[in-house]
């Protein structure tokens, strides 16, 4: 018997797991932004003595992973599992992280959700007894996305209103199954929404749908509103996504303009440095989560979150044959208070 | 969310973008533009005062253009006056170096051959194709047609 289950997509966690610490590494960019003083490690140079991106990014998530078993206090020997995610094909930053850490490991491919769906699964894992200590992770870097997803860095190419900036930088949280909280509390996992959007300069619009369609069933299936939320932020919707989350969230009957954001507004200033809709990528959720969230809980400020990474699942190989992209998002509640 | 079917959402969504500024855009296209245009025309000009023929000079002009054109993007300065140029710079000689230089610089890391090489045209190689191939189509209604003549 799941009795876990409440409603039709929500788990509720009967001894909810508490995070034990967090760390964040970013890139130059992130670190001039707003949040620049709720991340642990920032950036000089987002090449960091390596000698490629990809390589780079091996290093930003492997420091942001170590940083969070620090800052628990904890040595990697006490961590059972890994679960981490990152964009790029195979997800080679994972795995090869994974190759330094000597931690067993699941790989994830949740594109920009991967920081909920290894919070969703080192959750789940801990209150179903498998597990005392987890880490779950994920990142991304601006230059080794765009060489995969785009065009190389130095071509002279223009960026629609529409396109985000793809977040240098991983984030790391160390979950386990007693500490002071904060606690994740429910966990609403997303099916995969596709309103037939090809333009990947528009991911904001393609995503929406899928957290729109995440949160509602939220509120149905733990009966919540909005005003049960200090905060309800999506991953990186962007401006475009926030405009059409916002109003048809609205129609749905939910108004949470009080209560939302969205971790792609929040980390740039996207007029100051020429960002367009927002930042993106699995690195964006990762770091406003682990470092402006989690601190703003610790601190009390804010109490009672739910935090929504959307992530658009395409290649470029398929939207070149013209299909559309298939989009998630799951929901993840953290609490400082458990009943 | 039920109650809207993706065509409708498709059009509801675009309406959510921001407008591009056509306007700024095209300005500035026709301003960096022209002002590569007039850049090529004093190296024609100067090129002339040394004492080159007409055909030296248009092959000189062009290999000088695709030398600059390659020379700022490989210290990083290209690709901000494509943000900037769009079109404008795009199109001109010196955006057809930028879209070779690019790549072949960023692929750099996966080796020579299957890195720089391999990868070098993945921007430029349609303009290639589809442009010797068209040369080639117009090259032989020339002949078809002035066949004789």
């Amino acid at each position: 018997m799941a009795e876990k289950r409440i409603g039709l997509q929500t788990v509720k966690l009967s001894n909810p797991p508490s995070i034990l610490g967090t760390a964040t590494v970013v890139g130059p960019k992130e670190g001039e932004g707003p949040l620049k003083d709720y991340f642990d490690i920032i950036l000089e140079d987002d090449m960091w003595g390596q000698e490629s991106f990809e390589k780079s990014e091996v290093k930003i998530q492997e420091e942001a992973i170590k940083q969070a078993i620090f800052n628990a206090n904890l040595s990697s020997k006490d961590i059972e599992y890994l679960f981490s995610g990152d964009l790029l094909n195979q997800i080679i930053t994972s795995s090869f992280t994974a190759r330094q850490l000597n931690i067993p490991y699941f790989g994830l491919y949740g594109a920009c959700s991967t920081m909920t769906e290894s919070l969703s699964l080192g959750a789940m894992i801990i209150d179903g007894g498998f597990a005392d200590k987890v880490v779950c992770a994920t990142s991304s870097h601006f230059s080794s996305a765009e060489r995969q997803f785009r065009f190389p860095l130095e071509y002279g190419s223009q960026r629609p209103f529409s396109a985000q900036w793809t977040v240098t930088g991983a984030g790391a949280t160390v979950l386990a199954s007693s500490g002071n909280g904060p606690y994740i509390t429910y966990i609403t996992t997303g099916k995969i929404v596709d309103f037939g959007i090809k333009d990947a300069n528009n991911m904001g619009g393609a995503m929406a749908p899928a957290a729109i369609d995440t949160i509602s069933q939220h509120f149905k299936d733990t009966g919540y509103s909005p005003d049960d939320y200090d905060l309800i932020i999506t991953g990186d919707l962007g401006l475009v996504g926030k405009r059409i989350l916002l109003d048809l969230m609205k129609k749905e009957g939910y108004d949470l303009s009080k209560v939302y954001s969205d971790c792609g507004i929040k980390i740039f200033d996207g007029v100051e440095q020429d960002t367009h809709a927002g930042g993106s990528g699995c690195g964006c959720a990762a770091v406003v989560f682990n470092g402006y969230i989690y601190k703003e809980m610790l601190k009390k400020n804010l109490n009672k979150v739910l935090l929504v990474a959307t992530g658009a699942l395409h290649s470029p190989i398929i939207t070149l044959q013209g299909e559309s992209i298939p989009c998630i998002a799951h929901a993840v509640t953290i609490d400082n208070l458990i009943d | 969310m039920d109650n809207m079917n993706n065509k409708e959402y498709q059009k509801y969504a675009e309406r959510k973008i921001p407008k591009p500024t056509y306007f700024k855009n095209i300005l500035y296209a026709f301003v960096v533009g022209g002002a590569i245009c007039v850049f090529g025309q004093i190296i024609r000009n100067m090129l002339f005062k040394f004492g080159l023929d007409e055909n030296s000079v248009t092959i000189a002009t062009s290999i000088i253009l695709v030398f600059v054109g390659s020379f700022l993007t490989g210290i990083g300065i290209y690709d901000k006056i494509g943000k900037i140029g769009g079109a404008g710079a795009a199109i001109p000689i010196t955006g057809f170096a930028n879209s070779i230089v690019s790549p072949a610089m960023e692929y750099k890391r996966e080796g020579f051959i299957f890195g720089v090489a391999a990868r070098m045209f993945s921007i430029a190689g349609p303009v290639l194709v589809y442009g010797v191939g068209s040369s080639v189509i117009v090259g032989i209604l020339y002949l078809i047609f002035t066949k004789g003549r």
